[in-house]
């Protein structure tokens, strides 16, 4: 990370016990829960409480000037991550570091209290955002001429329509003049005609060198307005680069085009969800990898009834006392449903000890495995001086199911063929629920 | 949650905010506040500008509220009062409540402020401990206006202050900084626990009684007398009575250092409280 840039962002993450959002407590369940949790640990062991990383190591680097969006599903991180970024929460892990005043627009009319009147919600509010009193009375005609309030500036704002209030609210937050703008989402208020304002206005901001980062739903918005995007998934950064691929990635899978078998080189980078290099020198670098049938000819549409190979081509450049592989399949929903490691293996002896040199680790997935599926190919590379790099969706693995004894029926993840036993039960004695 | 050393002023553009977990003890960040004193100031100013908003007599009621009070209790207790008081009970009463009311109203505002302003927690960064701080400071202005009602109450009587009076300023700095020890800790606690708020008025009722304002310190035996400076507001409302009447009516003595020792550790303590839990405010609240 560039050390010009005016965000720097290592390692973030941000953890929620489940069910602290949630409500507040009553004193008198704390009070409860501290008599029994003795009794209760006790009896049943101490029970973890159950945690999601809403953010989980995420790195990245924002020079002057740029404009970086932010996508991902809901619940992905955007808005943890900006929050983090201005302050309003704690990371649990990592560090930022910001150059520079900044400015966050979570939500438009923060602190706006309806019995003040247009006028003084201005300076309240411009003031709740970081503006000084001096700027805000000196861009005061700016902001109520945008806002189209004029007529009503000593009115309590309780008396505005609420396409009014917004409209106030925005032209305030408009007028902010951070070096680092943080924006949540703003555009999605107020009629068509004045987002379409907001969004010019937005534009204009881009154009004064203000580094921002942009959280949208709207992906229209976020190509119009931001060259570069970050991907969120679950927390975790899974994309970083021109906003184009960045929507491409967010939208799920290349859909139409046959996934190719091999992947290598710019391409292969495309699909890094988390590098973590912590010496300027790589120890290795992945440089292939690829989607193999028996015969060794690149395939990804296999049958069942097929093995599938799955090798890993990367050099290494410095002696590693451990690397592991790990390889997933996982379904569109990002779970996984098969995990192998080169640790697993027994004959393999723990991790690999590598010297210097071009290395390919191969894995074969058993014929018999899997129903009527799709699966995106996951690999991570993990070597024990502190260096990972994990790639995702490196590729699709489609498959057919072929059948098991004529049964055709393979609508499952994992179809292998078991063993059944039928017995007679009758000698039992009969039992009713 | 942010850097203290490195950080520039708020509206300094090279200033550099480094935001990363925080463990332990940490100081409060004095430049920062300076930097958000223009916030202050509208947040006070805004609680004042509401309050009264909508209202018949408007900003009248901050003179009726004591005024009426302290006839009320004059009526009703004035009598049985007399005894241990050589000024007239009205003007005894009437100094006390002009403090316990800056106190109470801080109880009930502060103590909920958190809450009630989610949104600066929730949707922009603002140093925390302005938001509970405003509505204390806000009160200072019903002090003021207290005060012409004294100084009408003291003419009617023909009471002269004693010179004491010059350090007015001080207890009435006193009182809000018992009123802010207080709060950090009741606002800081109602955001995980809203029990808080429901509680509070049976907190000041009994604070109230606790507290020599509709009686005269005089009334408990000399060897037990320091001892109610355990309680903040003693030491507050009897700081009043002797910068207003003098030694006769009031001592500032073991008393007051008691009350000035606890505000001290109920102040520094309930910063830091406040501050430990602040960092999970968005997350709770």
């Amino acid at each position: 990370m560039s050390s010009d840039a005016v965000i720097a962002a290592e390692g973030v993450g941000k953890r929620y016990r489940l069910g602290e959002r949630e409500s507040y407590a009553a004193l008198r369940d704390v009070i409860a829960a501290a008599v029994t949790a003795p009794i209760r640990r006790a009896r049943e062991g101490r029970v973890p409480r159950p945690e999601i990383w809403a953010l989980d190591d995420v790195s990245f680097g924002l020079g002057r000037g740029e404009v970086l969006g932010l996508i991902g599903a809901n619940g992905a991180g955007k808005s943890t991550l900006l929050k983090v970024l201005s302050r309003i929460t704690e990371p649990t892990k990592g560090r930022v570091v910001l150059r520079g005043r900044v400015g966050s627009l979570l939500e438009v009319g923060t602190g706006f209290h309806p019995e003040l009147t247009g006028r003084e919600n201005i300076m309240l509010n411009g003031t709740i955002l970081g503006m000084r009193r001096a700027e805000i009375v000196r861009r005061f005609d700016e902001i109520v001429e945008f806002s189209g309030t004029e007529k009503f500036l000593d009115t309590p704002v309780k008396r505005y329509s609420s396409g009014m209030q917004v409209r106030l609210a925005f032209a305030v937050a408009a007028h902010l003049e951070p070096e680092i703008l943080l924006v949540d989402e703003v555009l999605a208020v107020g009629d068509a005609e004045f987002q379409q304002k907001c969004l010019g206005k937005m534009r204009d901001v881009t154009r004064e060198g203000r580094t921002i980062v942009f959280v949208s739903h709207n992906l229209a918005a976020v190509r119009a307005l931001c060259p570069r995007a970050l991907v969120l998934e679950k927390g975790r950064l899974v994309f970083d680069g021109a906003t184009e691929d960045a929507v491409h990635r967010y939208l799920g899978h290349v859909s139409g085009e046959a996934t190719p078998a091999v992947v290598e080189g710019e391409r292969l980078r495309l699909h890094v969800a988390k590098e973590r290099l912590y010496s300027d020198q790589p120890f290795f670098e992945c440089t292939r990898i690829s989607v193999l049938d028996d015969d060794g000819l690149p395939c990804s549409a296999f049958g069942s009834d097929e093995e599938i190979v799955i090798a890993v081509d990367y050099r290494v450049f410095r002696p590693i006392p451990a690397l592991r592989l790990l390889v997933t399949l996982s379904d569109d929903n990002q779970v996984n449903v098969l995990r192998t490691e080169t640790i697993d293996d027994p004959a393999a002896d723990g991790p690999l000890r590598l010297e210097p040199g071009t290395y390919r680790s191969v894995v074969r997935l058993p014929r018999g495995l899997f129903g009527e599926t799709e699966l995106d190919l996951n690999v991570s590379l993990i070597a024990e001086v502190n260096q990972v790099v994990d790639y995702t969706a490196v590729a699709t693995i489609e498959i057919r199911f072929a059948g098991h004894a004529g049964n055709m029926r393979g609508n499952a993840m994992l179809r292998p063929q078991l063993e059944w036993r039928t017995e007679s039960a009758d000698e039992r004695a009969p039992t009713s629920a | 949650m942010s850097a203290v050393a490195e950080t520039g002023s708020h509206y300094d553009a090279g200033r550099i905010t480094v935001i990363e977990p925080k463990r332990g003890w940490r100081a409060l960040d004095l430049r920062e506040l300076w930097d958000y004193r223009e916030l202050l100031y509208f947040l006070i100013w805004r609680d004042v500008k509401i309050r009264y908003k909508q209202t018949a007599v408007g900003a009248a009621w901050v003179a009726v509220q004591p005024a009426l009070t302290a006839l009320i209790f004059t009526v009703v207790l004035g009598h049985y009062a007399k005894l241990h008081s050589n000024i007239p009970y009205m003007l005894l009463t009437l100094s006390a409540f002009i403090p316990w009311l800056l106190f109470a109203n801080a109880l009930t505002a502060s103590t909920k402020s958190i809450v009630e302003n989610q949104a600066l927690v929730t949707k922009v960064y603002v140093p925390r401990v302005l938001i509970p701080l405003a509505p204390v400071l806000a009160g200072l202005v019903d002090m003021l206006v207290g005060f012409v009602v004294l100084a009408a109450a003291m003419v009617w009587y023909g009471t002269v202050p004693s010179w004491h009076i010059v350090f007015l300023p001080f207890f009435m700095l006193f009182a809000v900084v018992a009123s802010v020890a207080v709060t950090f800790w009741l606002s800081a606690l109602n955001v995980k626990y809203r029990d808080v708020q429901y509680g509070i008025p049976f907190l000041q009722q009994a604070w109230f009684f606790a507290t020599p304002v509709a009686y005269s310190a005089a009334i408990f035996p000399l060897s037990i007398r320091p001892w109610i400076g355990l309680n903040p507001m003693a030491g507050v409302v009897q700081g009043f009575r002797w910068t207003l009447f003098g030694n006769g009516v009031a001592q500032v003595g073991h008393l007051m250092l008691l009350s000035f020792g606890v505000t001290a550790v109920l102040l520094v303590l309930g910063l830091e409280y406040f501050r430990r839990v602040e960092r999970s405010f968005a997350d709770v609240v």
